[in-house]
């Protein structure tokens, strides 16, 4: 790319052109790059393509404001951590903490993730094309209009959704390089006292956390998956159901429009757990002192 | 016939009054959040119920004609050293609920208290004492990593360090305020605590209930806490103090998890923690993010990397029989304050048995502690700041002593402002307007007043700790840092003094 050298008083050279600019990232410690990517955001660039990506740790962590990240290889843990606002995407797997208290933004990922995905986080979108680790999304919580949302098109492992205390897990089990596994692992949504998880198909009972059940969603949750479905539909239509490894939408072809692939998404039975109250110790103690 | 359940017959305190005295004024009546005290309407006086009395003595200090007192009610039990009162109340109440036991304030139980074991030097003849009130006394005190070693640049204006030092935390005093979340304590309290710690050149922790938009003003002040609920964490927050502080573990309740009951959580502490009002506010046992010291890292650099390296980032745990080597994977971690809180640190609410049978005296980690990171040669990689049970300003300088960079009071600062340690925190209704957010007790503590309270404690502590180091012919809080020698034991054993590496007292 040719364009202008921006450097920072640290000596932080990107090149740019005009608002994007591309970093390679081979062989760069992370601390260097990120140093790299805030000098490029200091500077006014709004789009950065972050090539060569080998696990550098930390990539738009506390970034804030509407800025656009494309991330090539694979991003090391706590991408995207505690961020505000930027729009990220992953095209590759990512590795753990994507997302860790992240207070908003979306973060796209166009392939697997690994465990404590969205960790506290308050507010934004996380999309997952394929399978993610265990501890997703515990303690997601929501607060008045922020309400944070994961939608993860694999399977998950255990402890999915535990202390939640808002914001909503949407897990459709579909694209996943696990064939044989059941949709989510143990101990689902242990503890939750907010929120609520929405699975496509069902999960055997003993894997639900203590206290909870599975229910049949409703008018308003159907509108709320619609939504949710059309928006990960046009991220992936054209790439759901052929990854490597992916058994795919039953076993058929991906459809190549959004439409189509948000009503083959649909077309399966949703059931929700919800927490049983929002003060699941409330009545535990008996006061000394 | 009405049957009480059995623990109601057991009450722990009786209501006297003076009725001569007394002019039923019924400010006792309006003092008393347990409603120990009513009009009783057929007979025109104020009466009382004893059983609903939870001793904090509120309405005794309120009352204008001091015709009030609360007193412990005499043994009920016959007298069986095993058997106290103590564990047949809770026998009691737990066979009436099938609850478990909770608890307010830290760790009453007659266990050893260290502190009283160990005694501190004077100068006599030899090395002549420095008076505190004629000569400089430097109390000062930086947390934060230290280099290996430092190389000096001459300059026209003098030598210059070559390196930059990594972030430190200056403070004019080696005290600061202990986390105390915003739920746990009410907002009146935590413009004290931070107005205070501005006005000493002290910090204040906020603990782990996010900050009150109010509160930003005095981020020069602030330590920021991370626990693992993450209420209120975001980026502006991380950014707002002088440090950040990591959650691990509290001395009260090592390995559990906290949680603000929904009856706490108003409106401001709902907008702070940025949860729904009413609804618990809990916060997992561990931050289910960290499983491993390799993951600790994770978090530590991920906050560097939020706030860019300028600031500090302390890990607290909680003192258990690991300590040591915890610490030393925390340094090695990367943290730049290291803080141990003791088993007899105070909470807002606690499992009884967890809060008095798990975790270790603060002394015997501490002096553990700093043993183990000298041995290891990465001392000076970290600061180490105690907390839990430290009492008065005797204890401070022990502390320090023993190899501590800082303590942190919690506790203290709470009775600065009138708190009894009735050990009921957990209710919400503090009648000293601290353990609450009713609004009617809340408006009991004046942040003003309370503010000027708390600094008066820790600049009185102050004078106190220069005139024992100015006794012991040291001048400054840096002499004193790791310098066992100034400490002596007494009534102690030889396991006891070894841990501590302090001879005994006539050695
Ligand atoms: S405050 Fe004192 S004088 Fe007033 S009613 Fe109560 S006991 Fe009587
Ligand atoms: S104010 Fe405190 S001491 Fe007085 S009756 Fe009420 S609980 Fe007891
Ligand atoms: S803070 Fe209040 S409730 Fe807690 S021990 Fe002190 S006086 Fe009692």
């Amino acid at each position: 790319m040719s364009g202008d050298v921006m450097c920072d008083e640290k000596g932080f050279c990107v090149q740019r052109e005009g608002e994007r600019c591309v970093i390679d990232a081979t062989g760069v410690y992370y601390r260097q790059l990120n140093e790299h990517i805030r000098a490029a955001l200091e500077h006014g660039v709004t789009d950065i393509e972050v090539v060569q990506v080998r696990g550098q740790r930390y990539i738009a962590t506390a970034v804030e404001g509407d800025v656009r990240f494309a991330v090539r290889g694979v991003p090391g843990q706590d991408l995207g951590a505690f961020m505000r606002g930027p729009t990220i995407h992953v095209h590759g797997n990512a590795q753990d903490g994507v997302g860790n208290t992240m207070d908003g933004g979306r973060i796209v990922i166009h392939g697997m993730a690994g465990d404590v995905l969205g960790y506290a986080m308050r507010d934004g979108r996380i999309l997952v094309r394929g399978d993610v680790g265990y501890r997703v999304g515990i303690h997601m919580k929501a607060y008045m209009d922020r309400v944070p949302v994961i939608v993860v098109g694999g399977k998950a492992g255990d402890f999915l959704g535990e202390y939640m205390a808002g914001g909503a897990i949407i897990l459709l089990g579909m694209h996943s390089g696990m064939a044989d596994a059941p949709i989510t692992g143990r101990n689902l949504g242990t503890g939750m006292h907010g929120g609520v998880i929405y699975l496509r198909g069902r999960v055997p009972e003993y894997q639900l956390g203590p206290g909870l059940s599975m229910e049949p969603v409703d008018e308003a949750d159907l509108a709320f998956l619609r939504g949710h479905i059309a928006d990960f539909a046009a991220e992936f239509a054209g790439k759901f159901g052929a990854g490597a490894g992916g058994s795919g939408t039953e076993g058929q072809a991906a459809p190549a429009d959004a439409g189509a692939l948000a009503v083959a998404i649909l077309s399966e039975p949703f059931v929700k757990i919800r927490p049983f109250s929002h003060r699941p110790y409330g009545n535990m103690y008996v006061g000394t002192n | 016939m009405h049957v009480k359940p059995i623990s109601q017959h057991f009450n722990d305190f009786v209501i006297e009054r003076e009725r001569a005295r007394c002019i039923n004024c019924e400010v006792c009546v309006r003092q008393c959040s347990y409603e120990a005290h009513f009009w009783d309407e057929a007979r025109q006086f104020v009466v009382h119920d004893s059983a609903r009395c939870v001793g904090c003595h509120r309405c005794a200090a309120m009352c204008p004609t001091s015709c009030l007192t609360i007193r412990k009610k005499p043994s009920d039990f016959r007298d069986n050293s095993l058997w106290t009162s103590t564990y047949i109340k809770h026998i009691f109440k737990q066979a009436d609920t099938g609850g478990v036991l909770l608890s307010g304030m830290g760790n009453p139980q007659p266990k050893p208290i260290y502190w009283d074991n160990m005694l501190l030097d004077a100068s006599q003849v030899t090395n002549p004492s420095i008076d505190p009130l004629r000569e400089p006394m430097e109390l000062r005190t930086f947390l934060g990593a230290k280099p290996d070693a430092v190389d000096f640049i001459h300059t026209p204006e003098g030598p210059r360090l070559k390196q930059p030092l990594p972030p430190q935390l200056q403070l004019e005093y080696p005290i600061m305020f202990a986390a105390m979340s915003f739920g746990a304590i009410n907002f009146n309290l935590h413009v004290a605590m931070a107005r205070a710690a501005t006005q000493l050149g002290i910090c204040y922790n906020t603990g782990e209930g996010g900050l009150h938009p109010d509160l930003y003003q005095y981020g020069a002040n602030t330590i920021v806490q991370v626990a693992s609920g993450r209420f209120g964490v975001h980026k502006d927050y991380l950014n707002a103090g002088a440090a950040v502080e990591i959650k691990v573990g509290q001395g009260a309740k090592p390995g559990i998890g906290g949680h603000l009951p929904g009856e706490k959580i108003d409106e401001e502490v709902s907008r702070t923690r940025m949860v729904p009002q009413g609804s618990d506010a809990i916060s997992p046992a561990p931050h289910h993010d960290i499983y491993s010291i390799e993951d600790l890292l994770q978090l530590i650099y991920a906050i560097k990397e939020s706030t860019r390296y300028r600031v500090p980032v302390a890990v607290k745990i909680a003192a258990v029989h690991n300590a040591p080597a915890i610490a030393s994977g925390i340094v090695r971690a990367g943290a730049d304050i290291v803080v141990i809180d003791g088993f007899r640190g105070g909470t807002g609410a606690a499992p009884t048995m967890i809060r008095d049978n798990v975790g270790i005296p603060i002394e015997l980690a501490l002096a553990s502690v700093d043993n183990r990171l000298r041995d290891e040669g990465i001392r000076n990689h970290a600061s180490l700041v105690v907390a839990g049970g430290v009492r008065c300003s005797a204890d401070v300088v022990k502390a320090i002593a023993l190899g501590a960079d800082a303590v942190y009071i919690g506790t203290a600062a709470l009775v600065a402002v009138g708190c009894t340690l009735c050990g009921r925190c957990y209710t919400g209704k503090c009648p000293w307007g601290i353990a609450t957010n009713a609004a009617q007790l809340k408006k009991r503590q004046n942040p003003d007043v309370a503010a000027q309270r708390m600094a008066n404690l820790v600049r009185a502590w102050g004078h106190e700790i220069q005139e024992m180091l100015g006794g012991m012919g040291l001048n400054s809080i840096e002499s004193l840092r790791g310098n066992r020698d100034k400490l002596r034991g007494v009534g102690l054993n030889e396991v006891e003094l070894n841990v501590l590496g302090i001879k005994h007292a006539g050695l």
